[in-house]
C-alpha cells in the first residue's frame, strides 16, 4: 500500500478545497482509487478518467490525469468513444448512483453487454447529494429522502446483479468502512480485461444520513460495518438472515471476448475484403 | 476520352452515399450512430467503409450515446461524425451544447424529415432550421451547412469536417430526405485536390503551461491536445477557465462566451457559402436552400422566359445567417420570396436582414412533399 504522501502527488491540490461536505465518504473512495492506480504502476500518460454529473463526478477535477467531466449520465458513452478510438488508453469512470443507474442506466447495461474494457467505480450514497438528497434507483426501500417524505416505496437495483446479468465480466462491492479492501478490488477491476464495475457504498451524512437517523459520518460508517457481509458468509445465510444485508468482496469474475479486441479483428477482416474486391 | 482514373471518380450515387464517402475522404475515422430513416444509409455504408480504412464504426444504444461516443473519440484525437434524422436530432441536442462549450470538433448530419414528433417518416421537410440554430440550451454559436444536390452533399460534408476541425466546434450538416435519397452523377475530386483542415495542436511537448482553452485573440481558436498525449488536461461542461477547470468568475465567463461567438462571427465571409443567379437586373429575388432550390431554380428560369426579372439566392450556409447578402441587394429589388418546406423559419431571418428595404414573402409548405416550381411561379407572378 502506498503512503499518503505518494497519493497526494496525484491530486491537483491547487484545485482544493473540494466541493464535498464535511463527513462525506467520497474522499475515502477517491483515495482508494488513487492507491489502486498507484499500486498498479500504470503509465499516467495513458490513463483517462471520465465522470458524469453529481458530487462523485466532481472527483475527476482533483486528480492529475487526462480527465473528462461529461454531462449527466453520459460518462460511459464518452468513455466508449475514447476507448474505441485509442484502445491503448486505460479508461476509468467515476460516477454516482443516480448518474449511472438512472439517467445513465441504458449506457451501463450496453457497455456491460459489449464487455468493453472500461472500469466503473460507483460512489453509491443512496441519493442525489448535489441536488439536495432526492431518491435514486439504489435508494433502499422504506428509507427517507427529500422526495420520500413518506418513505421509499420502490425496490432498488442491485447494481452488481444488473451488470453481471448484462454481461460484465468483473463485479465487486465494498464500502468506505472497508477502506483496506477497497483499493485491491478497484485495482483488480482495472487489471481485468473487459467490463468491470466496483460498487462502493459511501456516506452522505448531509442528506441521506440526516433523513435516516445517521446525521454524522461515524454513524454512516457503522451502518456500513453492520450491514456488509463478506460474500462467502453471505452465501450461507438464509433468505431471512440476508434481509437488510449486502455482500461485499469480489462478486463475480469471468473471461469473455473484449469489444476493442474484437473490433481490431473486424478491421483486419474488412481490410482483407477491401483488398479482395479491388483485385 | 476520359482516363480510367477519371472514370473511376465519376459515379451515379445517392446523397447519403456521397456524405459517407466524403466523410472518409475528409478524414473521419470514427462514426457512432443509431438507426433512423432517412439517414440510415450513412451509418450502413460507414459500417462497411470505415474499418476498411482502419477507422471505427459503432452503433450505440441510442442517439444520446452516439453523440457522447463521437465526442470521446474526438478528444482521443480522431475526426468524428454522427448522422440522424428528426427525433434523433432532438435527442442529440444536450451534447451538441457540450461540444460547443468544450470546443470539441465533430460533425452532426441531420437528414430532415417531416415533424414535429415522429412526424412523417420518411417524407421531406425543412422544419429543423431553427432547431439546428437554437436546439441546445444556452447562448452558443452555430455553423449549419445545407446541401441542395448530391454533389453538394459531398462538398459540404468535407467543408463541415474542415470547419469543425479548424474552429474546434460542432458543425451541423442539415440535409433533407430528398437530397439524401436523390441519385445523381458526381465526379469525386482527386484525393490530392481535397483541402483538409486539422485542429490546431499544442506547439510543443507536454509542459507546465498547456492551457486547452487559451486563444491568442478574442476570436481565436485554442490548441487542443489528445487524451493520452501526456498533457493531463481537464474538460468539463461547466463554465471553465483557460486551464479547463470550473469557474464562476463573471469576467472569465463573459470572456469565454464572447470568444465562442466571435470565433464564428469574425469569420462570416469564410463560413457563409452561397450562390446567386441573375441578381444584376432582378426586381424579384427567390431565396432558397436544400432540395427546395431545385424547384426554385426551375421557377426562376420559367419566369425569365415570361420576361420577368427574377434572381436567385441559394444559401449553402444557413447559420451564421448571412445578413450581408441581403444588405448588398440592389435598390431595384422590390421583393424577396423565401421558399422553404416549413412555415417560414428562414423567412423571418430574411425579413430581419431586409431592414424594411424590400418586401419579404414566403412559399411555405409543410405537407411532406416537395414545393413545386408552379407554386413558386405563382408567387412570383403575384409579386409582379
Amino acid at each position: 500500500m502506498k503512503e499518503l504522501a505518494e497519493v497526494k502527488e496525484h491530486l491537483r491540490l491547487e484545485k482544493f478545497p473540494h466541493i464535498w461536505c464535511a463527513g462525506c465518504g467520497h474522499g475515502i473512495v477517491l483515495q482508494a482509487f488513487l492507491r489502486a492506480v498507484l499500486d498498479l504502476g500504470l503509465d499516467k500518460n495513458k490513463l483517462v478518467v471520465v465522470s458524469g454529473i453529481g458530487c462523485s463526478s466532481r472527483a475527476v477535477g482533483y486528480i492529475d490525469f487526462d480527465t473528462l467531466h461529461t454531462a449527466h449520465g453520459r460518462a460511459i458513452p464518452f468513455a466508449t468513444g475514447i476507448k474505441i478510438a485509442n484502445p491503448s488508453l486505460t479508461t476509468l469512470i467515476l460516477t454516482g448512483d443516480g448518474d449511472i443507474a438512472a439517467i445513465g442506466g441504458n449506457h451501463l447495461i450496453h457497455a456491460a453487454r459489449r464487455n468493453i474494457d472500461l472500469t466503473v467505480v460507483v460512489f453509491n450514497n443512496f441519493n442525489y447529494g448535489m441536488t439536495g438528497g432526492q431518491y435514486s434507483p439504489l435508494t433502499c426501500e422504506e428509507s427517507f429522502t427529500s422526495t420520500d417524505p413518506y418513505g421509499h416505496i420502490e425496490s432498488p437495483f442491485d447494481i452488481c446483479s444488473v451488470v453481471r446479468a448484462a454481461g460484465a465480466t468483473y463485479v465487486a462491492r465494498s464500502t468506505t468502512y472497508h477502506a483496506l479492501q477497497l483499493p485491491r478490488l478497484i485495482a483488480d477491476g482495472i487489471t481485468h480485461h473487459g467490463f468491470s464495475l466496483i460498487e462502493v457504498i459511501t456516506g452522505c451524512p448531509t442528506y441521506y444520513g440526516k433523513f435516516n437517523e445517521m446525521a454524522n459520518p461515524v454513524k454512516m460508517l457503522e451502518w456500513q460495518r453492520d450491514h456488509a457481509v463478506n460474500l462467502k458468509q453471505y452465501q450461507i445465510l438464509s433468505e431471512e438472515e440476508r434481509k437488510g444485508k449486502f455482500a461485499i468482496g469480489l462478486i463475480y469474475s469471468d473471461q469473455a471476448p473484449e469489444y476493442t479486441d474484437e473490433y481490431t479483428k473486424l478491421i483486419q477482416k474488412a481490410k482483407g475484403t477491401a483488398r479482395n474486391s479491388s483485385e | 476520352m476520359l482516363s480510367t482514373a477519371t472514370k473511376d471518380r465519376i459515379r451515379f450515387i445517392q446523397g447519403n452515399e456521397a456524405c459517407a464517402e466524403a466523410a472518409i475522404a475528409g478524414g473521419v475515422r470514427f462514426f457512432a450512430g443509431y438507426p433512423i430513416t432517412p439517414s440510415s444509409e450513412i451509418a450502413e455504408i460507414l459500417s462497411k467503409r470505415l474499418p476498411q480504412e482502419g477507422g471505427k464504426f459503432i452503433q450505440m444504444e441510442d442517439e444520446i450515446a452516439s453523440m457522447g461516443a463521437i465526442l470521446g473519440a474526438s478528444l482521443a484525437g480522431l475526426k468524428v461524425m454522427t448522422a440522424t434524422s428528426g427525433p434523433g436530432f432532438s435527442l442529440k441536442q444536450e451534447l451538441i451544447g457540450f461540444a460547443s462549450l468544450c470546443e470539441i470538433p465533430c460533425v452532426i448530419v441531420n437528414v430532415q424529415r417531416g415533424g414535429p414528433s415522429t412526424g412523417l417518416p420518411t417524407s421531406p421537410a425543412q422544419g429543423d432550421v431553427m432547431q439546428s440554430r437554437w436546439g441546445t440550451h444556452g447562448d452558443h454559436p452555430a455553423i449549419v451547412l445545407c446541401p441542395s444536390s448530391v454533389k453538394e452533399m459531398y462538398e459540404l460534408t468535407v467543408q463541415a469536417i474542415n470547419f469543425s476541425e479548424s474552429l474546434r466546434t460542432p458543425v451541423i450538416l442539415l440535409s433533407d430526405e430528398i437530397v439524401a435519397h436523390l441519385y445523381e452523377k458526381v465526379e469525386f475530386p482527386e484525393a490530392a485536390d481535397l483541402k483538409l483542415s486539422d485542429r490546431p495542436r499544442p506547439k510543443g511537448p507536454p509542459g507546465e503551461k498547456y492551457l486547452p482553452f487559451a486563444a491568442d485573440s478574442l476570436s481565436g481558436v485554442p490548441r487542443i491536445a489528445n487524451f493520452g498525449d501526456g498533457f493531463h488536461f481537464n474538460v468539463t461542461g461547466l463554465i471553465h477557465d483557460l486551464d479547463g477547470f470550473p469557474t464562476t468568475d463573471p469576467g472569465k465567463t463573459e470572456n469565454l462566451i464572447r470568444r465562442l461567438h466571435e470565433k464564428v462571427n469574425s469569420r462570416l465571409k469564410e463560413i457563409c457559402l452561397f450562390e446567386t443567379e441573375n441578381l444584376e437586373d432582378a426586381t424579384t429575388v427567390i431565396c432558397s436552400y436544400g432540395a427546395t432550390v431545385r424547384s426554385a431554380r426551375h421557377a426562376v428560369r420559367e419566369a425569365g422566359q415570361k420576361g420577368l426579372k427574377v434572381g436567385l439566392i441559394k444559401l449553402k450556409t444557413l447559420w451564421p445567417f448571412p445578413d450581408f447578402i441581403f444588405e448588398k441587394l440592389e435598390k431595384k429589388v422590390k421583393t424577396v420570396i423565401v421558399c422553404e418546406m416549413n412555415m417560414g423559419q428562414l423567412m423571418r431571418e430574411v425579413e430581419r436582414a431586409s431592414r424594411g428595404r424590400f418586401k419579404v414573402a414566403g412559399v411555405n409548405i409543410s405537407r411532406g412533399t416537395m414545393i413545386t416550381p408552379q407554386e413558386i411561379l405563382e408567387k412570383i407572378e403575384r409579386a409582379g
